[in-house]
Protein backbone atom coordinates (compact mmCIF):
# COMPACT_ATOMS: atom_id res chain seq x y z
CA UNK A 1 0.00 0.00 0.00
CA UNK A 2 2.80 2.37 0.91
CA UNK A 3 4.54 1.57 -2.39
CA UNK A 4 1.39 2.49 -4.28
CA UNK A 5 1.24 5.77 -2.40
CA UNK A 6 4.85 6.58 -3.27
CA UNK A 7 4.23 5.62 -6.90
CA UNK A 8 1.15 7.83 -7.06
CA UNK A 9 2.95 10.88 -5.74
CA UNK A 10 5.94 10.30 -8.03
CA UNK A 11 3.72 10.02 -11.08
CA UNK A 12 1.53 12.96 -10.06
CA UNK A 13 4.45 15.25 -9.23
CA UNK A 14 6.25 14.39 -12.47
CA UNK A 15 3.01 14.88 -14.41
CA UNK A 16 2.51 18.38 -13.02
CA UNK A 17 6.19 19.25 -13.40
CA UNK A 18 6.35 18.12 -17.02
CA UNK A 19 3.08 19.95 -17.70
CA UNK A 20 4.69 23.13 -16.42
CA UNK A 21 7.77 22.47 -18.54
CA UNK A 22 5.60 22.08 -21.66
CA UNK A 23 4.54 25.71 -21.49
CA UNK A 24 7.74 27.13 -20.04
CA UNK A 25 10.41 25.38 -22.16
CA UNK A 26 12.10 27.76 -24.58
CA UNK A 27 12.54 25.26 -27.36
CA UNK A 28 9.26 23.93 -28.83
CA UNK A 29 10.85 20.53 -29.50
CA UNK A 30 11.65 20.29 -25.79
CA UNK A 31 8.02 21.23 -25.10
CA UNK A 32 6.78 18.31 -27.17
CA UNK A 33 9.23 15.95 -25.46
CA UNK A 34 7.94 17.09 -22.07
CA UNK A 35 4.39 16.60 -23.33
CA UNK A 36 5.30 12.99 -24.13
CA UNK A 37 6.70 12.61 -20.62
CA UNK A 38 3.41 13.96 -19.27
CA UNK A 39 1.47 11.37 -21.30
CA UNK A 40 3.62 8.66 -19.76
CA UNK A 41 2.94 9.85 -16.23
CA UNK A 42 -0.80 9.93 -16.98
CA UNK A 43 -0.56 6.35 -18.26
CA UNK A 44 1.22 5.42 -15.04
CA UNK A 45 -1.61 6.95 -12.99
CA UNK A 46 -4.16 4.97 -15.04
CA UNK A 47 -2.19 1.79 -14.31
CA UNK A 48 -2.26 2.53 -10.59
CA UNK A 49 -6.05 2.76 -10.76
CA UNK A 50 -6.18 -0.63 -12.48
CA UNK A 51 -7.23 0.83 -15.83
CA UNK A 52 -4.57 -1.09 -17.75
CA UNK A 53 -6.35 -0.99 -21.12
CA UNK A 54 -6.78 2.80 -21.03
CA UNK A 55 -3.14 3.22 -19.99
CA UNK A 56 -1.85 1.15 -22.93
CA UNK A 57 -4.19 2.84 -25.42
CA UNK A 58 -3.04 6.22 -24.11
CA UNK A 59 0.57 5.30 -24.84
CA UNK A 60 -0.20 3.73 -28.23
CA UNK A 61 -2.47 6.48 -29.55
CA UNK A 62 -1.07 9.64 -28.00
CA UNK A 63 2.61 8.85 -27.58
CA UNK A 64 2.98 6.39 -30.44
CA UNK A 65 1.07 8.27 -33.10
CA UNK A 66 -0.22 11.74 -32.22
CA UNK A 67 2.92 13.01 -30.52
CA UNK A 68 5.13 11.62 -33.29
CA UNK A 69 3.26 13.76 -35.81
CA UNK A 70 3.42 16.71 -33.38
CA UNK A 71 7.17 16.33 -33.12
CA UNK A 72 7.37 15.92 -36.87
CA UNK A 73 5.58 19.23 -37.48
CA UNK A 74 7.38 21.16 -34.74
CA UNK A 75 10.78 20.00 -35.98
CA UNK A 76 9.94 20.94 -39.56
CA UNK A 77 8.65 24.41 -38.70
CA UNK A 78 11.18 27.18 -38.66
CA UNK A 79 9.65 29.49 -36.08
CA UNK A 80 11.05 32.65 -34.62
CA UNK A 81 10.47 31.94 -30.93
CA UNK A 82 10.67 35.57 -29.80
CA UNK A 83 7.92 36.57 -32.25
CA UNK A 84 5.83 33.70 -30.93
CA UNK A 85 6.33 34.81 -27.34
CA UNK A 86 5.03 38.32 -28.09
CA UNK A 87 1.76 36.87 -29.35
CA UNK A 88 1.51 34.62 -26.32
CA UNK A 89 1.05 37.56 -23.95
CA UNK A 90 -1.91 38.84 -26.02
CA UNK A 91 -3.61 35.46 -25.86
CA UNK A 92 -3.07 35.24 -22.09
CA UNK A 93 -6.51 36.59 -20.98
CA UNK A 94 -8.33 34.15 -23.25
CA UNK A 95 -6.16 31.26 -22.04
CA UNK A 96 -6.73 32.27 -18.43
CA UNK A 97 -10.49 32.32 -19.05
CA UNK A 98 -10.46 28.78 -20.49
CA UNK A 99 -8.33 27.63 -17.55
CA UNK A 100 -10.72 29.22 -15.06
CA UNK A 101 -13.76 27.57 -16.66
CA UNK A 102 -12.05 24.15 -16.49
CA UNK A 103 -11.07 24.76 -12.87
CA UNK A 104 -14.65 25.74 -11.99
CA UNK A 105 -15.96 22.58 -13.66
CA UNK A 106 -13.48 20.43 -11.74
CA UNK A 107 -14.55 22.14 -8.53
CA UNK A 108 -18.20 21.46 -9.38
CA UNK A 109 -17.47 17.76 -9.90
CA UNK A 110 -15.50 17.43 -6.66
CA UNK A 111 -18.16 19.46 -4.83
CA UNK A 112 -20.80 17.11 -6.18
CA UNK A 113 -18.95 14.16 -4.68
CA UNK A 114 -18.75 15.83 -1.31
CA UNK A 115 -22.41 16.92 -1.26
CA UNK A 116 -23.75 13.57 -2.48
CA UNK A 117 -21.15 10.81 -2.10
CA UNK A 118 -23.28 8.20 -3.88
CA UNK A 119 -23.62 10.28 -7.07
CA UNK A 120 -20.55 8.71 -8.66
CA UNK A 121 -21.96 5.25 -8.09
CA UNK A 122 -25.24 6.22 -9.79
CA UNK A 123 -23.56 7.84 -12.78
CA UNK A 124 -21.06 5.04 -13.36
CA UNK A 125 -22.38 1.95 -15.12
CA UNK A 126 -22.37 -1.18 -12.97
CA UNK A 127 -19.00 -2.69 -13.87
CA UNK A 128 -18.09 -6.05 -12.37
CA UNK A 129 -15.04 -6.22 -10.14
CA UNK A 130 -11.61 -6.76 -11.67
CA UNK A 131 -11.15 -10.34 -10.41
CA UNK A 132 -14.29 -11.48 -12.25
CA UNK A 133 -13.76 -9.95 -15.65
CA UNK A 134 -10.68 -8.34 -17.19
CA UNK A 135 -10.48 -4.66 -17.91
CA UNK A 136 -10.65 -5.04 -21.68
CA UNK A 137 -13.70 -7.31 -21.57
CA UNK A 138 -15.55 -4.99 -19.20
CA UNK A 139 -14.96 -2.02 -21.50
CA UNK A 140 -15.95 -4.00 -24.57
CA UNK A 141 -19.18 -5.26 -23.01
CA UNK A 142 -20.19 -1.75 -22.05
CA UNK A 143 -19.22 -0.06 -25.30
CA UNK A 144 -20.76 -2.57 -27.68
CA UNK A 145 -24.01 -3.04 -25.78
CA UNK A 146 -25.20 -0.09 -23.76
CA UNK A 147 -23.36 2.64 -25.62
CA UNK A 148 -23.18 1.11 -29.08
CA UNK A 149 -24.97 4.00 -30.84
CA UNK A 150 -22.81 6.65 -29.16
CA UNK A 151 -19.74 4.59 -30.01
CA UNK A 152 -20.73 4.39 -33.68
CA UNK A 153 -21.62 8.08 -33.72
CA UNK A 154 -18.18 9.04 -32.39
CA UNK A 155 -16.65 6.86 -35.09
CA UNK A 156 -18.62 8.72 -37.75
CA UNK A 157 -17.55 12.08 -36.30
CA UNK A 158 -13.90 11.01 -36.56
CA UNK A 159 -14.46 9.77 -40.11
CA UNK A 160 -15.96 13.11 -41.11
CA UNK A 161 -13.02 14.96 -39.57
CA UNK A 162 -10.65 12.75 -41.55
CA UNK A 163 -12.50 13.32 -44.82
CA UNK A 164 -12.56 17.04 -44.08
CA UNK A 165 -8.80 17.15 -43.56
CA UNK A 166 -8.23 15.28 -46.81
CA UNK A 167 -10.59 17.53 -48.76
CA UNK A 168 -8.89 20.66 -47.38
CA UNK A 169 -5.37 19.54 -48.25
CA UNK A 170 -5.87 17.57 -51.44
CA UNK A 171 -4.85 19.39 -54.59
CA UNK A 172 -4.25 17.95 -58.00
CA UNK A 173 -1.01 19.23 -59.39
CA UNK A 174 -0.66 18.95 -63.13
CA UNK A 175 2.53 17.68 -64.67
CA UNK A 176 3.48 15.25 -61.90
CA UNK A 177 4.76 11.93 -63.15
CA UNK A 178 3.46 9.07 -61.09
CA UNK A 179 4.38 5.45 -61.32
CA UNK A 180 1.62 3.00 -62.10
CA UNK A 181 3.08 -0.25 -60.86
CA UNK A 182 0.41 -2.40 -62.52
CA UNK A 183 1.13 -0.92 -65.95
CA UNK A 184 4.84 -1.15 -65.39
CA UNK A 185 4.77 -4.81 -64.45
CA UNK A 186 2.44 -5.62 -67.34
CA UNK A 187 4.95 -4.34 -69.90
CA UNK A 188 6.51 -7.00 -72.07
CA UNK A 189 10.01 -7.01 -73.40
CA UNK A 190 8.88 -6.98 -77.02
CA UNK A 191 6.94 -3.73 -76.55
CA UNK A 192 9.77 -1.65 -75.18
CA UNK A 193 13.07 -3.14 -76.34
CA UNK A 194 14.10 -3.39 -79.96
CA UNK A 195 17.41 -4.96 -80.93
CA UNK A 196 18.91 -3.63 -84.14
CA UNK A 197 22.10 -4.29 -85.94
CA UNK A 198 23.89 -1.01 -86.52
CA UNK A 199 26.28 -0.90 -89.42
CA UNK A 200 29.30 1.33 -88.99
CA UNK A 201 29.00 4.86 -90.35
CA UNK A 202 25.25 4.69 -91.04
CA UNK A 203 23.55 4.93 -87.65
CA UNK A 204 20.12 3.62 -86.80
CA UNK B 1 12.72 -5.84 10.04
CA UNK B 2 11.84 -9.43 9.14
CA UNK B 3 8.68 -8.18 7.45
CA UNK B 4 10.67 -5.60 5.52
CA UNK B 5 13.00 -8.39 4.40
CA UNK B 6 10.36 -10.91 3.30
CA UNK B 7 7.80 -8.41 2.05
CA UNK B 8 9.98 -5.98 0.17
CA UNK B 9 13.69 -6.70 -0.07
CA UNK B 10 13.52 -10.38 -1.00
CA UNK B 11 11.00 -9.87 -3.85
CA UNK B 12 13.16 -7.00 -5.06
CA UNK B 13 16.30 -9.16 -5.17
CA UNK B 14 14.41 -11.96 -6.93
CA UNK B 15 13.05 -9.48 -9.44
CA UNK B 16 16.50 -8.06 -10.18
CA UNK B 17 17.90 -11.58 -10.65
CA UNK B 18 15.02 -12.41 -13.02
CA UNK B 19 15.68 -9.27 -15.02
CA UNK B 20 19.37 -10.18 -15.27
CA UNK B 21 18.42 -13.70 -16.36
CA UNK B 22 16.59 -12.18 -19.32
CA UNK B 23 18.90 -9.28 -20.17
CA UNK B 24 22.28 -11.00 -20.10
CA UNK B 25 21.33 -13.84 -22.50
CA UNK B 26 19.62 -11.24 -24.67
CA UNK B 27 22.77 -9.15 -24.97
CA UNK B 28 24.84 -12.25 -25.72
CA UNK B 29 22.26 -13.15 -28.38
CA UNK B 30 22.60 -9.65 -29.84
CA UNK B 31 26.38 -10.03 -30.00
CA UNK B 32 26.16 -13.36 -31.80
CA UNK B 33 23.37 -12.07 -34.03
CA UNK B 34 25.78 -9.58 -35.56
CA UNK B 35 28.25 -12.42 -36.07
CA UNK B 36 25.57 -14.69 -37.54
CA UNK B 37 24.43 -11.97 -39.90
CA UNK B 38 27.92 -11.44 -41.27
CA UNK B 39 28.52 -15.17 -41.56
CA UNK B 40 25.20 -15.89 -43.32
CA UNK B 41 25.56 -12.97 -45.68
CA UNK B 42 29.12 -14.06 -46.37
CA UNK B 43 27.92 -17.55 -47.26
CA UNK B 44 25.18 -16.14 -49.49
CA UNK B 45 27.69 -13.94 -51.31
CA UNK B 46 30.26 -16.74 -51.56
CA UNK B 47 32.84 -15.29 -49.21
CA UNK B 48 33.97 -16.27 -45.71
CA UNK B 49 32.69 -13.61 -43.38
CA UNK B 50 34.60 -12.97 -40.13
CA UNK B 51 37.07 -15.82 -39.58
CA UNK B 52 40.16 -14.40 -37.88
CA UNK B 53 39.31 -13.59 -34.23
CA UNK B 54 38.89 -16.80 -32.24
CA UNK B 55 37.78 -20.17 -33.65
CA UNK B 56 35.64 -19.59 -36.78
CA UNK B 57 35.77 -15.88 -35.94
CA UNK B 58 33.43 -16.46 -32.97
CA UNK B 59 35.09 -13.75 -30.88
CA UNK B 60 34.53 -11.12 -33.58
CA UNK B 61 31.50 -9.42 -31.93
CA UNK B 62 33.45 -8.93 -28.69
CA UNK B 63 36.42 -7.49 -30.57
CA UNK B 64 34.01 -5.14 -32.36
CA UNK B 65 32.42 -4.11 -29.08
CA UNK B 66 35.79 -3.42 -27.49
CA UNK B 67 36.80 -1.36 -30.51
CA UNK B 68 33.58 0.67 -30.37
CA UNK B 69 33.87 1.49 -26.69
CA UNK B 70 37.54 2.42 -27.00
CA UNK B 71 36.81 5.00 -29.68
CA UNK B 72 36.55 8.74 -29.11
CA UNK B 73 33.13 10.21 -28.36
CA UNK B 74 32.32 13.14 -30.60
CA UNK B 75 29.63 15.70 -29.86
CA UNK B 76 28.92 17.68 -33.03
CA UNK B 77 29.02 21.46 -32.80
CA UNK B 78 25.53 22.95 -32.47
CA UNK B 79 24.09 19.63 -31.31
CA UNK B 80 21.56 19.59 -28.52
CA UNK B 81 23.68 17.91 -25.87
CA UNK B 82 20.99 16.39 -23.62
CA UNK B 83 18.72 15.09 -26.37
CA UNK B 84 21.74 13.86 -28.32
CA UNK B 85 22.73 11.53 -25.46
CA UNK B 86 19.19 10.58 -24.39
CA UNK B 87 18.30 9.28 -27.87
CA UNK B 88 20.61 6.21 -27.96
CA UNK B 89 19.84 5.44 -24.32
CA UNK B 90 16.10 5.53 -25.09
CA UNK B 91 16.51 3.21 -28.07
CA UNK B 92 18.44 0.69 -26.01
CA UNK B 93 16.11 1.01 -23.00
CA UNK B 94 12.97 0.44 -25.11
CA UNK B 95 14.53 -2.56 -26.82
CA UNK B 96 15.11 -4.14 -23.40
CA UNK B 97 11.92 -3.35 -21.43
CA UNK B 98 9.67 -4.99 -24.00
CA UNK B 99 11.08 -8.37 -22.95
CA UNK B 100 9.31 -8.09 -19.59
CA UNK B 101 6.10 -9.61 -21.00
CA UNK B 102 7.51 -12.23 -23.40
CA UNK B 103 6.59 -15.76 -22.24
CA UNK B 104 9.52 -18.12 -22.85
CA UNK B 105 7.63 -21.22 -21.77
CA UNK B 106 4.34 -21.90 -20.00
CA UNK B 107 4.52 -19.71 -16.90
CA UNK B 108 8.10 -18.58 -17.57
CA UNK B 109 7.46 -14.88 -17.91
CA UNK B 110 8.63 -11.91 -15.89
CA UNK B 111 5.29 -10.12 -15.84
CA UNK B 112 2.17 -11.91 -17.06
CA UNK B 113 -0.06 -8.89 -17.65
CA UNK B 114 -3.54 -8.98 -19.16
CA UNK B 115 -2.77 -6.51 -21.94
CA UNK B 116 0.55 -8.05 -23.02
CA UNK B 117 0.05 -7.55 -26.74
CA UNK B 118 -0.89 -3.91 -26.27
CA UNK B 119 2.21 -3.39 -24.13
CA UNK B 120 4.43 -4.86 -26.84
CA UNK B 121 2.69 -2.79 -29.50
CA UNK B 122 3.07 0.38 -27.41
CA UNK B 123 6.77 -0.23 -26.81
CA UNK B 124 7.48 -1.01 -30.44
CA UNK B 125 5.65 2.16 -31.50
CA UNK B 126 7.85 4.19 -29.14
CA UNK B 127 10.99 3.05 -30.95
CA UNK B 128 10.60 5.91 -33.40
CA UNK B 129 11.44 8.46 -30.69
CA UNK B 130 15.05 7.37 -30.32
CA UNK B 131 15.55 7.85 -34.04
CA UNK B 132 13.68 11.13 -34.36
CA UNK B 133 15.44 12.62 -31.34
CA UNK B 134 18.82 11.49 -32.64
CA UNK B 135 18.14 13.00 -36.04
CA UNK B 136 16.99 16.31 -34.63
CA UNK B 137 19.65 16.67 -31.94
CA UNK B 138 22.54 15.93 -34.30
CA UNK B 139 21.92 19.23 -36.10
CA UNK B 140 22.88 17.65 -39.39
CA UNK B 141 20.92 17.48 -42.64
CA UNK B 142 21.61 13.82 -43.31
CA UNK B 143 20.57 12.80 -39.82
CA UNK B 144 17.45 14.96 -39.97
CA UNK B 145 16.35 13.49 -43.30
CA UNK B 146 16.85 10.00 -41.88
CA UNK B 147 14.75 10.90 -38.83
CA UNK B 148 11.90 12.28 -40.93
CA UNK B 149 11.83 9.22 -43.14
CA UNK B 150 11.85 6.97 -40.11
CA UNK B 151 8.97 8.81 -38.43
CA UNK B 152 6.76 8.61 -41.51
CA UNK B 153 7.68 5.00 -42.18
CA UNK B 154 7.11 3.70 -38.67
CA UNK B 155 3.78 5.48 -38.24
CA UNK B 156 2.58 4.09 -41.58
CA UNK B 157 3.42 0.48 -40.89
CA UNK B 158 2.12 0.57 -37.35
CA UNK B 159 -1.42 1.00 -38.65
CA UNK B 160 -1.43 -2.23 -40.63
CA UNK B 161 0.43 -3.98 -37.83
CA UNK B 162 -2.29 -3.01 -35.38
CA UNK B 163 -4.96 -4.46 -37.68
CA UNK B 164 -2.98 -7.69 -38.08
CA UNK B 165 -2.73 -8.00 -34.29
CA UNK B 166 -6.50 -7.47 -34.07
CA UNK B 167 -7.02 -10.39 -36.46
CA UNK B 168 -5.01 -12.63 -34.16
CA UNK B 169 -6.85 -11.33 -31.11
CA UNK B 170 -10.18 -12.17 -32.73
CA UNK B 171 -9.08 -15.81 -32.93
CA UNK B 172 -7.80 -15.84 -29.33
CA UNK B 173 -10.25 -13.75 -27.33
CA UNK B 174 -7.57 -12.43 -24.98
CA UNK B 175 -4.73 -9.92 -25.02
CA UNK B 176 -2.56 -12.04 -22.75
CA UNK B 177 0.50 -13.43 -24.54
CA UNK B 178 0.37 -16.75 -22.70
CA UNK B 179 -3.27 -17.17 -23.73
CA UNK B 180 -2.35 -16.33 -27.34
CA UNK B 181 0.21 -19.13 -27.41
CA UNK B 182 -2.14 -21.61 -25.72
CA UNK B 183 -4.84 -20.83 -28.30
CA UNK B 184 -2.48 -22.23 -30.95
CA UNK B 185 -2.28 -25.70 -29.42
CA UNK B 186 -4.44 -27.15 -32.23
CA UNK B 187 -3.00 -25.21 -35.13
CA UNK B 188 -0.45 -22.41 -35.37
CA UNK B 189 -1.99 -19.18 -36.61
CA UNK B 190 0.48 -18.99 -39.49
CA UNK B 191 -1.61 -21.65 -41.26
CA UNK B 192 -5.15 -20.20 -41.15
CA UNK B 193 -3.83 -16.62 -41.23
CA UNK B 194 -1.00 -17.14 -43.71
CA UNK B 195 -1.40 -13.80 -45.58
CA UNK B 196 -1.45 -11.98 -42.23
CA UNK B 197 1.73 -13.79 -41.19
CA UNK B 198 3.55 -12.65 -44.33
CA UNK B 199 2.28 -9.10 -43.95
CA UNK B 200 3.23 -9.02 -40.28
CA UNK B 201 6.74 -10.14 -41.12
CA UNK B 202 7.10 -7.45 -43.80
CA UNK B 203 5.70 -4.81 -41.44
CA UNK B 204 8.17 -5.97 -38.80
CA UNK B 205 10.98 -5.40 -41.30
CA UNK B 206 9.71 -1.88 -41.87
CA UNK B 207 9.21 -1.30 -38.14
CA UNK B 208 12.80 -2.25 -37.31
CA UNK B 209 14.18 -0.25 -40.27
CA UNK B 210 15.76 -3.30 -41.81
CA UNK B 211 16.51 -3.96 -45.46
CA UNK B 212 14.68 -3.57 -47.83
CA UNK B 213 13.12 -0.76 -45.76
CA UNK B 214 16.32 0.66 -44.29
CA UNK B 215 15.75 4.10 -45.81
CA UNK B 216 16.35 5.94 -42.51
CA UNK B 217 19.93 4.66 -42.68
CA UNK B 218 20.25 4.49 -46.44
CA UNK B 219 24.04 4.44 -46.54
CA UNK B 220 24.13 5.03 -50.30
CA UNK B 221 22.28 8.35 -50.08
CA UNK B 222 22.16 9.52 -46.45
CA UNK B 223 25.59 8.19 -45.42
CA UNK B 224 24.15 6.50 -42.31
CA UNK B 225 20.97 8.51 -41.78
CA UNK B 226 20.14 9.30 -38.16
CA UNK B 227 23.32 7.62 -36.86
CA UNK B 228 25.74 9.67 -38.95
CA UNK B 229 26.96 11.90 -36.10
CA UNK B 230 27.25 9.16 -33.49
CA UNK B 231 30.47 7.47 -32.51
CA UNK B 232 31.77 5.19 -29.78
CA UNK B 233 29.41 4.15 -26.97
CA UNK B 234 26.25 6.02 -28.13
CA UNK B 235 26.61 4.41 -31.54
CA UNK B 236 27.06 1.03 -29.87
CA UNK B 237 23.83 1.60 -27.94
CA UNK B 238 21.96 2.30 -31.19
CA UNK B 239 23.47 -0.80 -32.70
CA UNK B 240 22.56 -3.00 -29.73
CA UNK B 241 19.07 -1.52 -29.61
CA UNK B 242 18.47 -2.17 -33.27
CA UNK B 243 19.49 -5.82 -33.04
CA UNK B 244 17.60 -6.34 -29.77
CA UNK B 245 14.55 -4.92 -31.56
CA UNK B 246 15.02 -7.39 -34.37
CA UNK B 247 15.10 -10.26 -31.90
CA UNK B 248 12.04 -8.81 -30.15
CA UNK B 249 10.10 -8.59 -33.40
CA UNK B 250 11.07 -12.18 -34.20
CA UNK B 251 9.84 -13.23 -30.76
CA UNK B 252 6.58 -11.37 -31.38
CA UNK B 253 6.17 -13.10 -34.75
CA UNK B 254 6.80 -16.48 -33.10
CA UNK B 255 4.27 -15.80 -30.35
CA UNK B 256 1.55 -14.44 -32.60
CA UNK B 257 1.88 -16.82 -35.53
CA UNK B 258 4.34 -19.65 -34.89
CA UNK B 259 2.95 -20.95 -31.63
CA UNK B 260 5.55 -19.56 -29.20
CA UNK B 261 7.01 -22.37 -27.08
CA UNK B 262 4.72 -25.08 -28.53
CA UNK B 263 6.36 -28.00 -30.36
CA UNK B 264 5.43 -28.36 -34.05
CA UNK B 265 3.66 -31.68 -33.43
CA UNK B 266 2.11 -32.54 -30.06
CA UNK B 267 3.61 -36.03 -29.57
CA UNK B 268 6.62 -37.86 -28.20
CA UNK B 269 9.93 -36.93 -29.79
CA UNK B 270 8.88 -33.30 -30.13
CA UNK B 271 7.44 -32.88 -26.65
CA UNK B 272 10.71 -34.11 -25.06
CA UNK B 273 12.40 -30.90 -26.16
CA UNK B 274 11.73 -28.11 -23.63
CA UNK B 275 9.51 -25.28 -24.81
CA UNK B 276 12.15 -22.62 -24.44
CA UNK B 277 14.27 -24.42 -27.04
CA UNK B 278 11.40 -24.44 -29.54
CA UNK B 279 10.87 -20.76 -28.86
CA UNK B 280 14.56 -20.01 -29.45
CA UNK B 281 14.53 -22.07 -32.65
CA UNK B 282 11.54 -20.14 -33.97
CA UNK B 283 13.19 -16.83 -33.15
CA UNK B 284 16.36 -18.03 -34.89
CA UNK B 285 14.33 -18.99 -37.95
CA UNK B 286 12.77 -15.51 -38.14
CA UNK B 287 16.17 -13.87 -37.68
CA UNK B 288 17.63 -16.01 -40.44
CA UNK B 289 14.82 -14.81 -42.71
CA UNK B 290 15.67 -11.20 -41.79
CA UNK B 291 19.24 -11.72 -42.93
CA UNK B 292 18.15 -13.70 -45.97
CA UNK B 293 15.89 -10.83 -47.06
CA UNK B 294 18.70 -8.36 -46.53
CA UNK B 295 21.07 -10.35 -48.71
CA UNK B 296 18.46 -10.81 -51.44
CA UNK B 297 16.22 -7.78 -51.93
CA UNK B 298 17.29 -4.30 -53.10
CA UNK B 299 16.21 -1.26 -51.10
CA UNK B 300 12.74 0.14 -51.74
CA UNK B 301 12.26 3.58 -53.22
CA UNK B 302 10.60 5.87 -50.70
CA UNK B 303 7.33 6.49 -52.56
CA UNK B 304 6.98 2.77 -53.20
CA UNK B 305 7.46 2.13 -49.49
CA UNK B 306 4.62 4.52 -48.64
CA UNK B 307 2.41 3.06 -51.35
CA UNK B 308 2.96 -0.44 -50.03
CA UNK B 309 2.09 0.61 -46.49
CA UNK B 310 -1.01 2.70 -47.15
CA UNK B 311 -2.44 1.40 -50.41
CA UNK B 312 -1.68 -2.31 -50.17
CA UNK B 313 -1.19 -3.41 -46.55
CA UNK B 314 -3.81 -1.20 -44.91
CA UNK B 315 -6.80 -2.20 -47.14
CA UNK B 316 -5.69 -5.83 -47.20
CA UNK B 317 -5.33 -6.13 -43.43
CA UNK B 318 -8.64 -4.31 -42.89
CA UNK B 319 -10.29 -6.75 -45.29
CA UNK B 320 -8.82 -9.68 -43.36
CA UNK B 321 -10.08 -8.34 -40.05
CA UNK B 322 -13.61 -8.23 -41.48
CA UNK B 323 -13.23 -11.61 -43.16
CA UNK B 324 -11.88 -13.29 -40.02
CA UNK B 325 -14.61 -11.79 -37.87
CA UNK B 326 -17.22 -12.88 -40.42
CA UNK B 327 -15.94 -16.46 -40.59
CA UNK B 328 -15.69 -16.73 -36.80
CA UNK B 329 -19.25 -15.48 -36.29
CA UNK B 330 -20.77 -17.52 -39.14
CA UNK B 331 -19.33 -20.84 -38.00
CA UNK B 332 -19.72 -20.06 -34.32
CA UNK B 333 -15.96 -20.38 -33.68
CA UNK B 334 -15.72 -17.24 -31.60
CA UNK B 335 -13.62 -17.89 -28.48
CA UNK B 336 -15.60 -17.71 -25.27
Amino acid sequence: MILQGIAFYVFAALLVASGVMVISARNPVHSVLFLILAFFQAAGLCLLMGAEFIAMILVIVYVGAVAVLFLFVVMMLDINFRELRKGAMEALPLGALVGLILLAELAAVVGGWIVAPNVAAIAGAPTPSIDQVSNTQALGRLMYTQYVYLFQASGIVLLIAMIGAIVLTLRHRPGVHKQNIGVQIARRREEVVAIRKVTTGEGV
Amino acid sequence: MAEFWSGFLLPLIIMVLQILAITVPLLVAVAFMTYAERKIMGAMQMRQGPSIVGPFGLMQPFADGLKLFAKEQILPEGANRVVFYIAPMLTFFLALIAWAVIPFDYGVVLSNINVGVLYLFAISSLGVYGIVMAGWASNSRYAFLGALRSAAQMVSYEVSMGLIIITVLLCVGSLNLTEIVRAQEKVWFCIPLLPMFVMFFISALAETNRAPFDLPEGESELVAGFMVEYSSAPFALFFLGEYANMILMSAMTSILFLGGWLPPLPFAPFTWVPGIVWFALKIAFCLFTYVWVRATVPRYRYDQLMRLGWKVFLPLSLFWVVLTAGVLVTFGWLPK
